[in-house]
């Protein structure tokens, strides 16, 4: 396969990809399409759903995906993205299964509600699991080799993110030995070393900004690596720097505007000029401030990917544009 | 400036938001929705417009942006609402930013004595379940809802409650958490876990039945004997402490099926967005909850309707091919863009409306720049109220 020769980053030691981002801002796509630029060139990837959404499926065009690993998409020159969405009460019972060979008792558990408990009256429970499944596939081994040379979760929101991730630390509070606490070690080992590599993805507005800063320096303060802060969404304005200035200030050339405007055959064009300025003037605006956020972003000091605008909704052809893009800029 | 662009989706009936925040009887207001949709953004307009149209308003926010939280005066964390200056007219807006541990903690403090509250308040579970475990997030704010609201009854300081509720995971958790926090502690498990603490030592393996014996020595053997311990003593001090634990949640679901309490599910014109503004709206309807009505925000609009994506695009092209003048064809494939990105739009919010065809829509136009001040959150709601 052929390398990209641009400075991006290099997540070549990263074996799980974190990936979260403010609601709305697509982290379920970006996940994807890493998971998809990942695997190119032959490599087999994972990408995980925890939330319950089947958000995957939807990407992917596909029926709603079960609790096991199941190949989606074929990445260009012959590598396999797998996803799995987790079932957080199947995966306590295998958990539980693995762990402890618990049989009968699994299933008294479950009639006392002991199942509920974990899953949902205390999801910090429920983040123990679905981050011990994330770590189960990062260990998973198959032929002799790494199952996939790369799992990528789909993660809650950055404003739950480091509390998901940290949720072992927590334990580790409460179970002061044991075999959870061995688990909940061996877990927090993997996310706090150079294997994991949490990415933000934002876009260029003020509130997904300004959380993606307070997620980045919460996960550090966690111990927890930023990866990449992935700018998604990002569109290049179709006016020139200087129209946009005049267009700001109200002072675009109204009569060339509509001497052209007539030229062209349109009707009113007095009237539409002047809607044209008003659109104008709200464009300046709005990459204005798309500049003051860019610069936001770039202040935080990590590494930054830009993903285009596509037309909505995403689908299939959209994810391997942003995988295309990701590679284009180094995601290898 | 703007005019409304025509393509109103046929059908759905418009959602009079003067008229429901107008209403004196109308005394709740709940704005649902996925996170990053303008939940916190709507309620704090609705709040304002009703405050300045002169009733007397809190709004509960969660989790506000930085400078939104400033220009409410919410400084700092103090779960209890503070007067909002600089509204205008008669009425008052009050806004407080939910604490969630704290919340948690005055409810330990109210119900139990100072000895087994400090118990309570010193275990290392409660600890982590009041400040890191999510979740806690959906039960404390209904409970703060709850509170508010018997403050209002009691001593008339607020007619109008407005709510941001969590971003939740999914739709589910909002509504089932006070449910699920209530059947789980007055539910077996609880006894389970509580009875060691009751009736003393390791009594308990011998006293309950065998399947509860089962999973107590299971228990033992994955959690350790420590974390045990730690988890009875706080489940047995929750259980006494909040012995109507049920009964309260309970209430705070009926408070939200009551007359007064009105729904407003919150989306954006995306297709995640309104997936899930589907599936609160179900489950609203599911659980008889009032929904008042969608408020579909950040839609775009044009000064310029009248001229389509296609034809702008054409004419950009002649502009373009006669080369007098770059910036017109420039100017016309903008609004082009534009066109296209209000019909995507449209289409989105179709595929809702044509589902639920009775629900009244409040429609909230695309702010050019970022909303953080009073007067920001004022156009907001005037764009709401049509």
């Amino acid at each position: 396969m052929a390398r990209p020769t641009s400075g991006g980053p290099s997540f070549a030691d990263v074996d799980l990809h974190v990936v979260s981002g403010k609601g709305g801002t697509g982290k379920t796509t970006v996940a994807a399409a890493l998971a998809l630029a990942l695997a190119a060139g032959g490599r087999t990837t994972l990408l995980m759903e925890v939330e319950g959404r089947q958000g995957i499926a939807q990407l992917f065009d596909s029926a709603p995906l079960p609790y096991e690993e199941r190949r989606v998409a074929v990445a260009p020159d012959g590598g396999d993205v797998y996803a799995l969405a987790v079932d957080t009460e199947a995966a306590l019972m295998e958990y539980l299964e693995t762990f402890y060979h618990l049989g009968r008792a699994g299933r008294a558990l479950r009639a006392v509600g002991a199942v509920d408990f974990a899953t949902t009256v205390a999801p910090g429970l429920r983040d123990v699991l679905l981050t011990g499944k994330a770590y189960e596939a990062v260990g998973s081994r198959r032929g002799g080799r790494r199952r996939y040379d790369a799992v990528v979760l789909d993660a809650p929101p950055t404003g739950r993110v480091t509390r998901f991730l940290n949720v072992n630390a927590e334990v580790a509070g409460l179970a002061k030995v044991g075999p959870i606490r061995t688990q909940a070690d061996s877990i927090m080992g993997l996310l706090r070393s150079s294997r994991t590599a949490v990415h933000l993805v934002t876009l260029l507005e003020e509130m997904p900004t300004q959380e993606t800063g307070d997620a980045a320096a919460e996960l550090a303060a966690a111990g927890l690596r930023v990866g990449a802060v992935v700018v998604n969404r990002v569109t290049t304005p179709v006016l020139r720097t200087r129209e946009l200035a005049a267009a700001a200030r109200g002072d675009l050339p109204r009569e060339q505007v509509c001497e052209t405007l007539a030229l062209a055959g349109l009707a009113d064009v007095g009237v539409l000029a002047d809607a044209l300025a008003v659109e104008a003037a709200q464009a300046a605006t709005r990459a204005s401030l798309q500049r003051r956020e860019r610069l936001a972003v770039a202040a935080l000091g990590h590494p930054v990917l830009e993903l285009p605008e596509l037309p909505a909704p995403p689908d299939l052809g959209g994810l391997y544009e942003l995988a295309d893009a990701l590679r284009r800029q180094g995601v290898t | 400036m703007t005019a409304r662009t025509a393509t109103r989706p046929a059908g759905s009936p418009v959602l009079d938001v003067d008229a429901l925040i107008d209403d004196p009887a109308t005394r709740t207001i709940v704005c649902c929705g996925s996170g990053g949709v303008g939940k916190t953004t709507t309620a704090a307009a609705l709040g304002l417009r009703a405050a300045e149209r002169g009733r007397s308003v809190v709004v509960l926010t969660i989790d506000p942006a930085r400078r939104l939280a400033q220009s409410l005066g919410l400084g700092a964390l103090d779960n209890t609402p503070a007067r909002v200056p600089g509204t205008r007219g008669d009425g008052d807006l009050f806004a407080m930013m939910l604490d969630m541990k704290r919340t948690f903690d005055e409810v330990v403090e109210a119900h139990a004595d100072p000895e087994r509250a400090a118990t309570i308040l010193a275990n290392p579970f409660y600890q982590s379940m009041s400040s890191s475990f999510a979740g806690t997030q959906e039960y404390m704010a209904m409970e703060k809802l709850g509170q508010l609201r018997a403050a209002a009854d009691r001593d008339g300081t607020w007619d109008l409650i407005v709510v941001d509720t969590p971003p939740a995971r999914s739709a589910l958790d909002f509504l089932d958490a006070p449910a699920r926090l209530g059947s789980f502690l007055d539910g077996r498990f609880i006894r389970v876990l509580a009875a060691p603490a009751k009736v003393g030592g390791r009594a308990y393996l011998r006293v309950v039945s065998m399947g509860v014996g089962a999973v107590g020595s299971v228990l033992t053997r994955i959690l350790g004997a420590g974390f045990l311990a730690d988890l009875q003593t706080f489940v047995a001090a929750l259980d006494t402490t909040f012995g109507g634990f049920r009964a309260r949640a309970e209430q705070t679901y009926a408070l939200l099926q009551a007359p007064g309490t009105a729904f407003l599910v919150v989306a954006a014109p995306e297709p995640d967005a309104l997936r899930e503004a589907a599936y609160f709206t179900e489950r609203l309807h599911d659980d008889q909850m009032p929904l008042a009505g969608l408020v579909v925000s950040r839609l775009l609009d044009t000064p310029a309707p009248q001229l389509g994506a296609e034809e702008a695009t054409a004419a950009a092209a002649r502009v373009s091919a006669a080369g007098t003048s770059p910036l017109t064809a420039r100017l016309l494939t903008l609004h082009a863009d534009r066109m296209r990105a209000i019909a995507a739009q449209e289409r989105v919010l179709a595929r809702y409306t044509a589902a639920f065809p009775q629900v009244p829509l409040a429609r909230a136009r695309a702010q050019a720049g970022d909303v953080h001040d009073l007067e920001g959150l004022r156009a907001v709601g005037a764009s709401l109220a049509g």
